[in-house]
């Protein structure tokens, strides 16, 4: 233990970016395996909303293992497929377009906090490096509807450019509304500002509430999920911006879709349960095993969101396409700006979050 | 060279690079995304100078937003090149005379008679928890009060002005949803008619 401590120093003292460079990969090669057994979980949890079983077949060493095979078995074969580049695309930004999605979805985790200090890079402007990331991923979407040279794809892509710009301004105003509680953009502050003596009663869900359903909702529609997954409607425009992907392109799309789904759910977590805060008072739990303050928390309230973006697939019918502009334009935007309001007069006159 | 400076020398070829290719290529898709990358550039060197918060508004505001809606709308220009070249010869020297004009100007003002080391000192560097979105925050609400509440009613004025420029009811011909309608439909009253229908006779066999 003491040598491997003094080599991990050593190396952050000679070569910073070797040391930084297995930090990522402590972040991505987890994220990415959460990502395959979220498939996963989705197929099995839907299928058994639908009273079916879901994958049950591909185990390992020849046992079925309730289907655990089965995200490693997808791989592989997305991995020997052929990628089909229609005629008349343009090969580059075809190629360029899923990395796109992918790349803003795993950079955002840079300034995540996992637990008290342990994160990347622990910079002040956290808040808003988040919300400039999460808006670029929407170029991986419009360039691959434009690149295909297909009218369906192109279609899927106008939808969620137009569809995207309208949510990021109700999810950017909700975060406003944190940023205002807590009083720093820092990602590890606004945690460490929701630390109360009422345990998850001091936690921000409870003064922003509003802000905290609009967040979620608007980050459902972010990463285009089921209710509102028009941009690819496969009984309107068959799937709409990735119709001409194959392979492993098509592949890139999905672990970029999910991989921004885990991330909204743990960025609600963070922003508005408490992050790795224990819901439990702290003078109750203090030096109980499990019961204090965690990165155990932080997962389980990130699985809660994970569980309701597939309750949500299960249940809800796609919305209509006008429906979803009114939805975001009148009704989230305006509730915003009003509980903005209310939150800066709830912190300016010491209302019991911030007494 | 120390590393901060060839972070800025890359980034600033970068941006000049996709600066170059926005202004020549013939495809209005791809001069969009050249400016995308041109944005990014640009945040780069702003971080290099310590404006970390100008930095990322300009991804978020620019990348995030702005240029979105520009592609959304140069995607469905069916841009004709002949009618965008014609003349171009014939309005080359006024193209030229308004660069070097623009250039001039640029010059004047951040020419090396202005702008240097030895005419303005280099600034201290900020320690590591300044708060750079705080400072900005703070003078922008104090000093500088009066223009920015100018500059927000100014841009609200622009908002009324572009909705009334463009917005207009296109008489009883159009159908339009209400939505205030749709959302007070009851599902007893509104939706279902129960009707009485009376019972057939019974059939007779023979």
């Amino acid at each position: 233990m003491e040598t491997i401590l003094n080599f991990w120093n050593w190396l952050g003292e000679n070569f910073i970016l070797a040391q930084i460079l297995i930090k990522i990969m402590a972040i991505t090669l987890p994220l990415m395996g959460l990502v395959a057994y979220f498939t996963y979980a989705e197929r099995k949890i839907i299928g058994h909303m639908q009273v079916r079983m879901g994958p049950n077949r591909v185990g390992f060493f020849g046992y079925p293992l309730w289907g655990l095979g089965q995200p490693i078995a997808d791989a592989v074969k997305l991995m020997f497929k052929e990628i089909v580049i229609p005629t008349g695309a343009n090969k580059f930004l075809f190629l360029l377009a899923p990395m796109l999605t992918l790349g803003p979805a795993l950079a955002a985790w840079a300034v995540f906090p996992f637990d008290e200090g342990l994160v990347l890079a622990d910079i002040n402007a956290g808040l808003l490096y988040i919300i400039a990331l999460t808006s670029v991923g929407v170029y991986g979407v419009i360039i691959a509807g434009w690149a295909s040279n297909s009218k369906y794809a192109f279609l899927g892509a106008m939808r969620s450019a137009a569809q995207i710009v309208s949510y990021e301004i109700a999810m950017g105003f909700a975060l406003v509304g944190v940023l205002v509680a807590s009083g720093s953009l820092n990602l590890g502050d606004i945690v460490m500002a929701q630390q109360g003596e009422g345990g998850l009663f001091s936690w921000f869900w409870l003064p922003l509430l509003p802000l905290f359903v609009i967040y979620f909702i608007s980050g459902v529609a972010e990463t285009n999920r089921a209710p509102f997954d028009v941009a690819e409607g496969e009984s309107e425009i068959v799937a709409g911006f990735h119709v001409e992907y194959s392979g492993m392109a098509f592949a890139v799309f999905f672990l970029g879709e999910y991989a921004n789904m885990i991330l909204i759910s743990a960025l609600t977590a963070l922003m508005f349960l408490g992050g790795w805060l224990s819901p439990f008072p702290a003078s109750w739990v203090d030096g109980v095993w499990l019961l204090g303050d965690g990165f155990h928390w932080l997962v389980l309230k990130t699985l809660i969101f994970g569980f309701l973006y597939l309750w949500f697939r299960a249940t809800f019918p796609r919305y209509r396409y006008d429906q979803i502009m009114r939805l975001g334009w009148k009704v989230f935007i305006p509730i915003t700006i009003v509980w903005i309001l209310v939150v800066a007069l709830m912190v300016l006159g010491d209302v019991l979050w911030w007494a | 060279m120390s590393f901060e400076k060839f972070l800025f020398y890359a980034f600033s070829a970068v941006l000049i690079f996709a600066a170059v290719m926005v202004i020549t290529r013939r495809n209005p898709v791809h001069s969009a995304l050249y400016l995308v990358l041109a944005f990014f550039a640009s945040a780069g060197v702003w971080l290099l100078a310590e404006a970390e918060f100008l930095a990322i508004v300009l991804v978020l505001v620019y990348v995030g937003a702005v240029m979105v809606l520009f592609l959304f709308v140069v995607m469905m220009l069916d841009v004709d090149q002949a009618a965008m070249r014609a003349g171009f010869i014939k309005m080359l020297p006024v193209g030229i005379l308004i660069g070097l004009l623009i250039a001039g100007e640029i010059f004047m003002v951040v020419g090396p008679g202005t702008f240097g080391l030895d005419q303005v000192a280099a600034p201290e560097r900020l320690p590591a928890d300044a708060q750079n979105t705080a400072v900005l925050g703070s003078l922008l609400y104090t000093v500088y009060m009066y223009p920015f509440e100018v500059a927000a009613v100014l841009l609200l004025v622009a908002i009324i002005a572009a909705i009334g420029l463009t917005h207009r009811r296109r008489g009883d011909a159009t159908k339009y949803i209400d939505v205030a309608k749709q959302v007070s439909v009851r599902k007893g009253e509104d939706r279902v008619k129960l009707v009485d229908v009376p019972s057939e006779e019974k059939m007779e066999l023979k």
